[in-house]
């Protein structure tokens, strides 16, 4: 999987805003539509469309709120090791977007 | 694959869902996209219209762009905006602003989930008023007024780029600023009544790199509909899907639940289906066998062999299609100027299609409010309960159409 599994650019995301070892959720405002490509995500509050643009990614966000913390998820759905790294960033990037929140 | 590939492939819903409410408006603007002014007596009743309403949101189609016709003029119109929310539709509407008084100011400014988009095509009443008719230029800055002062927060203001208002773009940014407001500004496409206006109207060639300029340089938080693609040839590509979008992520329901491909494109030619049918909108959307053949690989004609086909992707098709030109030709506004010359070939024969539809007003308001000229009789009829209207004008209408 060479493509970013994100659309939203994540060269602004804060690394020390979103923490893996938490709980986290998808945002109560949000909605996620599957698509053939992984899914749209639409923030009612925020108006901010955006795309998930992996299905693995998708299954990750919607294992989330099952899971103690981000690697709960990752494992559910089925993320490899070296493809790890790239999702934790996508998801800082969805963190930063408030697509996901922790609770 | 590349996301923007899988748009052209279409989606399960669309992206960007532009529904007309009614045909009926209150002005008639020259450009008018749906030829609007009349409503159409077949038009979605309240009921069907919340039917299509819970249909999107079964569908999770997350907004959609409300026009029309001006959409404010339905009685129902408030209703269905609070029902469309109420069923996490968000709405963003479009409005010459008639109906956008103090109290619905500060209604909008209370409901989550809408948008206000107002119609402003000129930023002096001059320029506006040439386009849209007398008086629309000073509703539209009270539209915007009461938003403001609402506290409504950023509305829009759209802008369709005219060859006379091309000089004005940071004139109507300056507007924006004053109302908190975002610019919104758009392709003129000879579609509707635009299509006898468009010669005199679209923005010539110069006036092309002129509006790329000023969008490269100045356009960053200035919205485009994505509708200025055509111009990625310039060099630079525009922000967003630079791609046709018609029956791909985008496609329209007009006012009577036909589905057509694109809001630009109202003709039989681009009509996938109506919301009526059995199915409804999902089946149209997903099934049509119009918007599977826009899915399908598309000919780009000769302008495949152009080295910039990747960026303008050969234009509009509406834009093509209501000047004459072949699907697979050149945009008329090809900023090479191929356009141009394939419309100066165009046989003398060729049929330019006409919109299907006419909901103009059937006669033209007047210019001016003075009094209405009269020609009162001075003389006295010849009897006093002489009820004929020319009585007393010294003669008679023939006796076989006179009514007793």
């Amino acid at each position: 999987m060479t493509a970013a599994p994100v659309e939203a650019s994540s060269s602004e995301t804060s690394a020390g805003a979103f923490d893996p070892d938490r709980p986290h959720r998808l945002s109560t405002s949000v909605s996620v539509r599957p698509e053939s490509f992984g899914a749209l995500v639409y923030d009612f509050h925020t108006r901010r469309l955006s795309f998930l643009k992996t299905k693995p990614l998708v299954r990750v966000v919607q294992a989330l709120e099952h899971h103690d913390d981000v690697h709960g998820a990752l494992d559910e759905a089925g993320v490899t090791e070296s493809d790890r790294d790239q999702y934790l960033r996508a998801l800082a990037g969805l963190a930063q977007a408030g697509t996901i929140t922790p609770r | 694959m590349k996301l923007v590939e899988h748009f052209t492939h279409g989606l399960t819903s669309p992206i960007c869902l532009t529904w007309e409410l009614t045909y009926a408006c209150n002005l008639s603007c020259v450009h008018c996209l749906s030829s609007s002014g009349r409503r159409d007596p077949n038009e979605l009743s309240t009921d069907e219209a919340k039917a299509v309403i819970d249909e999107l949101q079964r569908m999770q189609v997350f907004y959609v762009n409300i026009g029309g016709g001006e959409p404010t003029v339905r009685s129902d119109f408030w209703e269905l905006l609070d029902y469309a929310i109420a069923h996490d539709v968000g709405v963003k509407f479009s409005t010459n602003g008639v109906k956008l008084d103090k109290a619905r100011a500060q209604q909008l400014a209370k409901t989550d989930y809408v948008d206000v988009q107002i119609s402003l095509d000129g930023a002096t009443a001059e320029v506006n008023d040439h386009v849209r008719g007398p008086g629309s230029y000073d509703t539209a800055i009270r539209a915007m007024e009461n938003l403001y002062d609402a506290g409504f927060g950023q509305f829009k203001i759209s802008v369709v780029v005219t060859r006379q208002n091309v000089d004005q773009l940071d004139d109507f940014k300056a507007i924006a600023d004053r109302y908190g407001a975002q610019l919104r500004i758009t392709r003129l496409r000879p579609s509707g009544r635009g299509a006898d206006t468009w010669d005199e109207l679209h923005p010539t060639q110069p006036q092309q790199k002129q509006l790329y300029d000023w969008l490269v340089a100045r356009g960053e938080d200035v919205l485009t509909g994505d509708s200025f693609f055509h111009l990625s040839a310039y060099g630079q590509e525009l922000p967003g899907l630079n791609l046709c979008g018609a029956g791909r992520v985008v496609c329209l329901i007009d006012p009577v639940g036909d589905v057509y491909a694109c809001p630009f494109a109202i003709h039989d030619q681009f009509l996938a289906g109506n919301v009526r049918s059995e199915g409804g909108f999902r089946t149209v959307w997903q099934e049509s066998e119009l918007f599977g053949e826009l899915r399908g690989p598309q000919s780009g004609g000769a302008c495949t062999k152009c080295s910039h086909y990747d960026a303008c992707q050969g234009g509009c098709m509406a834009a093509k299609f209501f000047t004459g030109l072949p699907l697979d030709g050149p945009d008329p506004e090809c900023v090479l100027g191929n356009g141009e010359t394939a419309l100066a070939k165009l046989e003398m024969e060729t049929v330019i299609p006409k919109p299907s539809l006419d909901h103009s007003h059937r006669t033209s308001p007047r210019a001016d409010d003075g009094p209405v000229p009269l020609t009162l009789s001075v003389r006295r009829p010849d009897k006093a309960c002489d009820s004929d209207p020319l009585a007393g004008e010294g003669r008679r209408l023939p006796a076989a159409v006179r009514v007793n």
